[in-house]
């Protein structure tokens, strides 16, 4: 009964794929102006914090309610942690609360502990369905753009570091927008998929 | 008026020319981000029209009728181009 009203999970990574879209241009935004024009408007420096840690409170009901087995859970849970963490870490940055620029360094931590839960969590290999392609492909660049947060913390001012966080985002939700629940990649589907739909 | 103090007064008229064609180079994609996301939808509307359930709503489900992904990146990009960008051009001019 419940499963027939539930929204399928394609649907919410197309909903959390949106949110990030959203956070992508802010930040891009964000690293083409520089601190001192974004901050000239005080509600602009809780856009990005905000947004993410709602995403992290939105993240728990979709560890309730979608997944199918414990790692998978763990897995959700832990992006839900790791979401409200460094939203929660840049709001008190942006409210003044926090004043140490390694705070930044939440972001970094968020991005390698969703890339390992990407890799942990995904049992199948690149080529199973396009599910776990899309898996690998998120785990390997969450751990690869986890630099730019890094040199963030340590060079806030760096255009360079600041589009590249950017750049994961946007990259993030093209990714999300690509999955499907079963879908082949490049060709390749497990017979152990199931049947792929549109 | 010393050849020295020209000089100096030269090369900051020409810093503030070149700060100033930066600024005027950065609102142009800040406010161009938007449209270009916008963009992005529309191609994927056309590419997959199938996603747009809307189209051909007969027989479709209530979610499917809801979710409608290539129209939630326009959205966003119209979101980004009427509320974020005119504000931070705005803004990026008022720099001293």
């Amino acid at each position: 009964m419940i499963a027939g009203i539930m929204p399928q999970a394609e649907f919410v990574h197309w909903w959390f794929a949106t949110g990030f879209l959203m956070l992508g241009l802010v930040l891009f935004a964000e690293a083409l102006v520089g601190p001192e024009v974004w901050g000239m408007r005080p509600w602009r420096t809780y856009i990005w914090p905000g947004l993410c840690f709602v995403m992290g409170i939105l993240m728990w009901p979709v560890m309730t309610f979608f997944t199918n087995s414990a790692i998978h859970m763990v897995a959700h849970g832990s992006w839900a942690e790791v979401l409200m963490l460094c939203g929660a870490a840049e709001l008190g940055v942006a409210r003044g609360k926090l004043h140490s620029q390694y705070w930044r360094l939440t972001s970094s931590l968020a991005l390698i502990v969703s890339g390992t839960a990407f890799l942990v969590h995904e049992q199948n290999h690149w080529l199973f369905a396009r599910a776990a392609f899309l898996h690998h492909t998120l785990g390997w660049t969450a751990l690869v753009f986890a630099a730019f947060p890094l040199m963030l913390a340590l060079r806030p001012r760096s255009m360079f570091a600041a589009s590249g966080f950017a750049t994961f985002f946007i990259v993030l939700a093209v990714l999300l927008y690509c999955d499907r629940d079963v879908a082949p990649i490049f060709g390749h589907l497990s017979q152990f998929a199931g049947p792929p739909h549109r | 008026m010393s050849a020295d103090f020209a000089h100096r007064l030269r090369r900051h008229d020409d810093e503030t020319a070149v700060d100033a064609r930066s600024r005027a180079l950065r609102a142009r994609i800040v406010m161009a981000l938007g449209p270009a996301t916008v963009l992005g939808g529309v191609i994927w509307a056309v590419v997959q029209p199938w996603r747009l359930t809307l189209l051909h709503p007969h027989g479709q489900g209530l979610w499917w009728l809801i979710v409608e992904p290539p129209l939630y990146v326009i959205v966003v990009g119209l979101i980004f181009r009427l509320v974020i960008a005119p504000g931070l051009a705005e803004d990026l001019e008022r720099v001293p």
